[in-house]
């Protein structure tokens, strides 16, 4: 028995006709088409599909389409307008060098958000355990970390720090 | 510092430009093969076998073909009729793609699930009901050679027993009188652990057959496009699928590390249905099935042996290897080296003796065998030689990295030959080691080590210093399947002076949108913003064999250099022409051809190219592009010096990695940013099987740690905080002297941080502990020491 929705995406609204065990990030992909938001686990371990349900970062894959309804949801299409300016975090992100593959990169990007919206300035320590529900397999971390505190500066309105490689 | 020729707005070789590719990326905008939706597509799903090893009784598909939206089930037995029920694997074995009788490993596929969508395609995957009987499986390798271990492969005719094949590299007589008759000769049995690459995004496919064209587009994961189009076919020509017919398309990939070279059953059976069908299929396997049945990589047992004398010269290595390929000899090794380049692991030492020797075996456990991060086995090797060199220092009293500098091949020394034949071509390993050392002020670390063990502290430092083998490779030695291993760049530049390139490798997230646009920028002076680079789609790239064992700077990169290098000869013939001069009396600077002594009189690259399309000389071709096919004369051989120093908490056993230096040469380096970045990536892939990973089966094959709820990928709070840097010895015979950085990391790491756990503990007398070291291994080999009580 289907069940209907209303559920506020990146702004828009949608009435949606879905099934009660429909999973969250199954109705952001497959019904919206909105295919920013990944999957890459099946036990809620990796992240990569985090987005916002009013305005709390969530592993879309761990909440049903039908616990959205009358919430509001934020996917990576909807952190900037397109064509941008760019959010704080994405910008942060490609200066950093905090991605490669691309695939952690929208959930980490709105794991952050989160994290940011709670503390602007935090430590490295903070950061790491802020991201540490969210699996990134190329980088290494380090830049993500960088590009956090990167954002973060920016955010506050302070002079961002150096993006050039501690590679000597 | 590095000093680059170009400037920051040309950006060539040097420059830590940002990505091009990211802007996609960061906006949710990438295209990975599960975003490809096709109109009419179909979804499957893959049932697959709870045990290790069972006969197939019965396959009752009747309630799965009455789930709303279920189109068809597929068994082995329907993929027999058209011969499709085995495939090849890349080493010349044979693999099931569904099996018709027998299953050889838990989480097997046995039957595939076709479905309208995927939630559908699921429900019929619950309601297929198998009949097995199960049987006795061989899972420890140590066994499979036991004459009461069943026949596993008795599909392979005459076969009476689990071996596969026997491997041997140097001189086995030399090496034996040698530890006979050497002062000191040292030897510890290691398991370089069954691991997972597990990139975040898994493994899937978009098989999409027109019968209208005879046609088959596969959007698909994979490392290496072209050779699997040659694959599909090599083995479904005979169902007129020829290769002018397929076109295969690897989109964005999401992590690959090897992972995604092989062909998996999964591919061929969603190609197969939709052949039959007629309709796109999609098939996405998720994160459970990714870790339980996708190709593994390492599981080797090594006894490693090192001789050499009292004060410390290392005079020969012998390893005996057995290796554990799963049911069937998966890897994704050149042809001829069954065991990779294993043979690289006489390591960075100058000595000349040893005797290297592997048999492979089968068991019940997933197939593979597959280069994780690392050019075809170097990181078992390096692995061995690091950890034996290790004990050597410590039998013989010396310190590691005195010992190290003691027996290192000498800068002057290059090219030199390895006792196993390799030509390493060049390397300052004293260098690498003591800016590591300097890094973090070695001998301090030393003295504050002596003053925590007189307290009973245990604090450690561990060094790894290796020698890789990458770029593979020449093509009088490398092939797979019988290809060689070229790689290809094509450069067309459009008539106002802005080019696309197109290449026969794949990008997973190594960035070559942009550093393949930087050598370009490099050798033509065109602004690297200004190249676009294409890879991945064989309607349009050059062939190439793909992106693995860091081979894309070695070969698609040197083959970019030498086609812009084509496109600057092209350019002074025109700009002579154009300036009404001689070729000899023009000289170049990046970006223009100039009249020797008279820099006023110019052409711009811009300028030229647009005169090749308008106003070229007559008799020359018009159009500015090229294409080469570069056959490396050697392979490349990066190396690094890597320190780590742990702090061990007494009580708990916990291990705390406070410091990791990591110093690498990788040559010339593109992007520095970005050649940090894969070090910062692949040393985070180098703690993982150090401290956390392994695939575990119980004596049933069952897996103990399918999900990623119980395999430990490491997050950003057991990463630690790299420390990185580098040193530049150019490869003497690559077109722009680079040497390939992805695997280094994955391969020196896990050596350096197992070196830095034992030395904290050699006060007690252990002197070796297996991968992943975790606290419960340091607590239980302090136990047996005495240390607690039992």
């Amino acid at each position: 028995m289907n069940k209907t929705i209303n559920v506020t995406v990146n702004g828009a609204k949608h009435t949606l006709d879905v099934e009660p065990r429909l999973l969250l990030v199954h109705m952001i992909r497959e019904v919206l088409s909105m295919t920013g938001t990944h999957i890459g686990c099946d036990t809620s371990s990796c992240g990569a599909c985090t987005i916002l349900l009013d305005g709390k970062s969530i592993k879309s894959c761990t909440v049903l389409a039908v616990q959205a309804d009358g919430k509001s949801i934020t996917t990576i299409e909807g952190l900037a307008p397109e064509g941008g300016p760019l959010h704080p975090l994405q910008e942060g992100f490609k200066e950093n060098h905090g991605l490669h593959c691309g695939f952690c990169t929208p959930g980490m990007i709105m794991r952050c958000v989160e994290l940011l919206e709670h503390n602007n300035n935090p430590t490295e320590e903070e950061i790491r355990w802020g991201i540490s529900g969210n699996l990134c397999r190329c980088t290494g971390y380090n830049n993500i970390v960088k590009a956090v505190q990167w954002a973060g500066a920016k955010m506050r309105g302070e002079e961002t720090p150096s993006t050039e490689p501690e590679f000597v | 510092m590095i000093q680059c020729k170009t400037s920051k707005a040309i950006g060539g070789m040097g420059h830590s430009l940002k990505r091009k590719e990211d802007a996609r990326f960061i906006q949710g905008k990438g295209n990975y093969v599960d975003d490809v939706k096709l109109p009419g597509m179909l979804y499957m799903d893959i049932v697959r076998s709870p045990y290790a090893y069972a006969k197939i009784k019965k396959i009752n598909i009747e309630e799965a073909m009455k789930v709303p939206g279920v189109v068809a089930v597929v068994t082995g037995r329907d993929l027999e009729k058209y011969n499709l029920h085995w495939m090849p694997t890349l080493m010349s074995d044979t693999q099931m793609v569904l099996p018709t009788d027998t299953v050889m490993y838990q989480s097997q596929e046995v039957a595939a699930v076709i479905a309208t969508t995927k939630y559908a395609a699921r429900d019929g995957r619950e309601a297929v009901i198998v009949e097995y009987e199960p049987m006795k499986p061989v899972i420890d390798p140590f066994k499979s050679l036991d004459p009461s271990a069943p026949v596993l492969r008795s599909d392979k005719e005459g076969k009476t027993d689990n071996h596969i094949w026997n491997w041997k590299a140097g001189d086995k007589e030399k090496t034996d009188t040698l530890f006979e008759t050497a002062d000191v000769v040292v030897k510890e049995q290691m398991h370089i652990p069954r691991i997972h690459v597990a990139s975040i995004e898994t493994c899937g496919c978009v098989a999409d057959y027109s019968k209208v064209n005879n046609h088959l587009t596969m959007y698909m994961t994979t490392q290496a496009p072209h050779a699997i189009r040659t694959v599909i076919a090599l083995v479904a020509g005979h169902v007129g699928l020829t290769e002018e017919k397929v076109r295969v398309i690897a989109p964005d990939i999401g992590g690959g590390f090897g992972g995604k070279v092989p062909v998996y059953p999964g591919y061929v059976i969603a190609i197969a249905v939709s052949f039959l069908v007629g309709k796109p299929v999609k098939w996405i396997e998720d994160r459970s099935e990714n870790l339980q049945a996708d190709s593994f990589a390492r599981d080797y047992h090594i006894t490693a042996e090192m001789a050499g004398t009292k004060d410390g010269k290392i005079l020969g290595t012998r390893f005996k290897i057995l290796a554990d390929h799963g049911y069937t000899d998966a890897s994704a090794n050149p042809s001829k080296f069954p065991t990779g380049m294993f043979s690289i692991a006489t390591g960075s030492y100058d000595y000349g003796t040893t005797y290297m020797e592997c048999d492979a075996v089968y068991t019940n456990k997933p197939p593979g065998g597959v280069a994780y991060r690392c050019s075809f086995r170097v990181t078992e090797a390096v692995h061995a030689i690091e950890r034996i060199t290790d004990r050597f220092a410590f039998e013989v009293g010396k310190d590691p990295a005195d010992l190290r500098m003691q027996n290192f091949i000498k800068k002057e020394d290059f090219p030199w030959k390895s006792p196993t034949g390799w030509i390493y071509d060049s390397g300052d390993y004293h260098a690498g080691l003591q800016k590591a050392m300097d890094a973090l002020n070695y001998d301090e670390l030393r003295r504050e080590q002596a003053e925590k063990r007189a307290k009973g502290e245990l604090m450690g430092i561990g060094i790894s210093t290796f020698t890789e083998i990458v770029g593979a490779g020449p093509s009088k030695d490398f092939d797979i399947l019988g290809i060689k291993m070229f790689d290809s760049a094509e450069i067309r530049v459009h008539p106002t002076g802005k080019a696309i390139a197109r290449f026969g490798t794949k990008s997973q997230g190594q960035g070559h949108e942009t550093t393949y646009a930087q050598i370009i920028a490099e050798e033509l002076g065109i602004p690297a913003e200004n190249i676009a680079i294409e890879e991945g789609d064989t309607d349009t790239a050059p062939y190439g064999l793909g992106t693995y064992a860091s081979r894309s700077t070695p070969t698609a990169g040197a083959a970019a250099a030498i086609a812009a290098r084509k496109l600057r000869d092209k350019a002074r013939k025109i700009a002579a022409y154009l300036l009404e001069v001689s070729e000899d009396d023009l000289e170049w600077e990046p970006g223009k051809f100039f009249v020797k002594g008279a820099p006023e009189k110019a052409k711009t690259i811009q300028e030229i190219v647009f005169a090749a399309y308008t106003n070229h000389p007559q008799g020359m071709e018009a159009g500015f592009e090229a294409t080469h096919y570069y056959d490396p004369p050697n392979l490349t051989f990066p190396s690094g010096a890597y320190i780590c120093v742990v702090d061990i908490d007494r009580e708990t056993c916990e291990i705390k990695v406070r410091r990791f230096v990591a110093i690498d040469d990788c040559g010339n380096i593109i992007n520095p940013m970005i050649v940090q970045g894969q070090v910062h990536g692949g040393l985070t892939q180098g703690i993982a099987p150090a401290m956390y990973e392994e695939l575990i089966y119980d004596e049933s094959g069952n897996i103990l740690n399918g999900t990623f709820m119980d395999y430990l990928v490491p997050t950003a709070v057991e990463s630690p905080s790299w420390e990185t840097g580098h040193t530049v010895t150019p490869s003497p015979h690559h077109p722009i002297g680079a040497k390939g950085v992805g695997e280094s990391p994955t391969v020196g790491a896990p050596p350096a941080i197992a070196n830095a756990i034992v030395d904290a503990l050699t006060p007690f007398g252990i002197t070796h502990l297996d991968i992943p070291i975790t606290p419960f291994k340091i607590f239980k080999a302090l136990q047996e020491k005495g240390v607690f009580a039992s």
